[in-house]
């Protein structure tokens, strides 16, 4: 199986914000909200770096 | 207005409290989402499962590699307490000698991070259950 390095990363970034979501926070709401801003977080910083690398390229 | 307890009914409760907080971790450690199955938190013990497993599986798929113990360096050894981590899906993967890595894959890179991640996730799940355990958190 091989999928690219953004998918790799998306599919990093879902199921460790699930884990994250519900250890670090005790209430279910603020788990949901925690895992959602992991994720973000996640994303976010994956497509920040990649834009950084290209511009370092350059 | 609930009756007092009696001490050896503390006595009893305190035990049971003490054994889940010991069988929860492991339990937990060994079967992903167990440690929270077993103290009837389904929804989050079933999140957790799927989470961990399928983050090892696709690893696995991606043709990551699985450290042994005598890895050789460093890094190898921290390799294997990660991988270690997934507890029973560790020992699968190692009797079943998958996870062997195909270095000329880049997407088996992608796999040996997420089989060493899966394992750390896990135990952080695992300690999730023991806190849940002593009553640190609901």
């Amino acid at each position: 199986m091989q999928v690219s390095h953004f998918s790799a990363a998306i599919i990093f970034a879902f199921f460790a914000s699930i884990v994250f979501g519900i250890t670090q926070r005790t209430a279910p709401r603020d788990m949901v909200l925690y895992g959602a801003k992991c994720f973000a977080f996640f994303a976010a910083g994956t497509l920040l770096a990649s834009w950084a690398m290209w511009v370092i390229k350059h | 207005m609930p009756q007092p307890r009696s001490k050896a009914d503390a006595i009893l409760a305190e035990r049971e409290l003490n054994s889940m907080a010991i069988i929860a971790p492991i339990a937990g450690w060994l079967i992903p989402g167990a440690g929270h199955l077993i103290q009837r938190r389904w929804i989050r013990g079933l999140l957790l499962f799927v989470s961990v497993f399928a983050m090892f599986v696709l690893g696995v798929l991606m043709e990551g590699k699985v450290y042994g113990l005598n890895g050789g360096d460093l890094l190898d050894m921290l390799g294997f307490v990660g991988d270690l981590g997934s507890g029973s899906l560790y020992f699968v993967t190692r009797m079943m000698d998958w996870g062997r890595g195909a270095i000329q894959l880049a997407s088996a890179d992608y796999g040996t991070k997420f089989i060493i991640v899966s394992g750390l996730l896990n135990v952080m799940s695992a300690v999730d259950a023991y806190d849940i355990a002593i009553g640190k958190k609901e």
